[in-house]
């Protein structure tokens, strides 16, 4: 049945992206593109519900509501990994302040010497 | 040399968290041969900060609780700002003698290693439960298939280190699962690592506030999803 092989590529799908998600850009690209292409199916079904029969005939699913809970199952999970990698990241990030915080507080840096005017022209050379 | 027998370059890290009834002696203890302790708090709530700093030791407080690993990161840090030549890891339970540290930092100082484990199974005197141990072993032979160094013991809390082997280090495992991240980071880089038999004390207290052996599954999953 399809149904079984698209289910369980889907799930390896999920897990494997949870080891290596994309970042940054690429990924608030692919999370915006994904919010609408939700909207466009979700309209889409309203208008004609009796496609999602037709799907889940082609595949080998009784109805088209049971498939529609399959997607629902896969999609919380691929949220779920995401989730759990974007709180990672801002935990890291989050611990890096910390650090900064605590380790200036313990051991301030050495003072810097003002910088004579006329060498400052090169403005933003904070660090 | 006289500085040599009493360690000034070197600096003993000890990660802090909710320690107040022992931290004080461990910190006293380690003072009368390492002037140099850098104490970092976790967020503690029993006044541990306290202790340890009327006990001597710089201390770094982290404004919120982060983990031991990320405590690790930030007194290496810290000695590494501190100016340290030689950087020793430290717990502040009591479980640890000064007096392995002790010779973990002579083995640094013959230029041996840059980096020294300590490890526990390399003789008999530690003695620790039987589940504790069991998950000690499997954590040992996961640790060896995925780091590619191989130890007889992963997860100690007791290692010294050069300077050039802990400005490498970039501990990003905040809670437990920095043990095998740090085997793994010196292998990478390459640096020269020896083991060293340490005694590690299982008192009550010890018992009473050590890891929990469920803690294996989180420590897993934090490897695999990192
Ligand atoms: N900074 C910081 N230190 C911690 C934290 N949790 C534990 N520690 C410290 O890390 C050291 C070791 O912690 P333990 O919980 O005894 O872990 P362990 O020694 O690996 O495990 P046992 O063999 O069961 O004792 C102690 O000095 C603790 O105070 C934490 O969240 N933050
Ligand atoms: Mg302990």
């Amino acid at each position: 049945m399809l149904i079984k092989l698209l289910l369980l590529v889907a799930i390896a799908a999920v897990f494997v992206l949870g080891l290596r998600a994309p970042s940054g850009a690429r990924h608030l690209a692919l999370r915006r593109v994904t919010v609408v292409v939700a909207a466009l199916v979700a309209t889409l079904s309203v208008v004609f519900p009796d496609a999602w029969n037709a799907i889940a005939e082609f595949v080998g699913v009784g109805r088209g509501t049971d498939l529609l809970l399959y997607g629902l199952i896969v999609a919380f999970l691929l949220y779920m990994v995401t989730t759990y990698r974007r709180f990672r990241d801002m935990e890291q990030q989050i611990t890096l302040l910390a650090r900064r915080i605590a380790v200036d507080e313990a051991v301030p840096r050495p003072a810097v010497p003002p910088v004579p005017a006329e060498e400052d022209v090169t403005g933003d050379d904070q660090r | 040399m006289a500085h040599q027998a009493l360690h000034d370059d070197t600096c003993v890290v000890v990660p802090l968290y909710n320690e107040a009834t022992v931290v004080g002696d461990v910190v006293r203890d380690l003072r009368t041969s390492f002037p140099v302790v850098v104490a970092v708090d976790d967020g503690s709530t029993d006044g541990s900060a306290a202790v340890a700093r009327a006990a001597g030791a710089v201390v770094v407080e982290h404004p919120i609780n982060l983990g031991q690993g990320a405590a690790l990161q930030t007194g290496i840090e810290t000695a590494l700002r501190l100016g340290a030549e030689y950087v020793v890891t430290f717990d502040s339970d009591g479980q640890h003698q000064r007096v392995d540290a002790e010779a973990m930092v002579a083995r640094l100082r013959s230029g041996e290693a840059d980096v020294v484990f300590g490890s526990r199974f390399l003789d008999a005197r530690t003695r620790p439960g039987l589940v504790k141990r069991a998950v000690l072993r499997a954590a040992i032979v996961y640790s060896n298939a995925t780091t590619g160094v191989h130890l007889t013991d992963t997860h100690n809390g007791l290692r010294a280190l050069n300077r050039r082997a802990a400005s490498t280090l970039r501990i990003r495992q905040n809670r437990m699962a920095h043990a095998s991240e740090i085997i793994e980071q010196v292998g990478r880089a390459r640096l020269r690592w020896v083991e060293h038999p340490v005694h590690i004390l299982y008192t009550d207290y010890s018992r009473s506030k050590g890891q929990s052996v469920f803690n294996a599954v989180n420590i897993l999953t934090e490897m695999i999803y990192r």
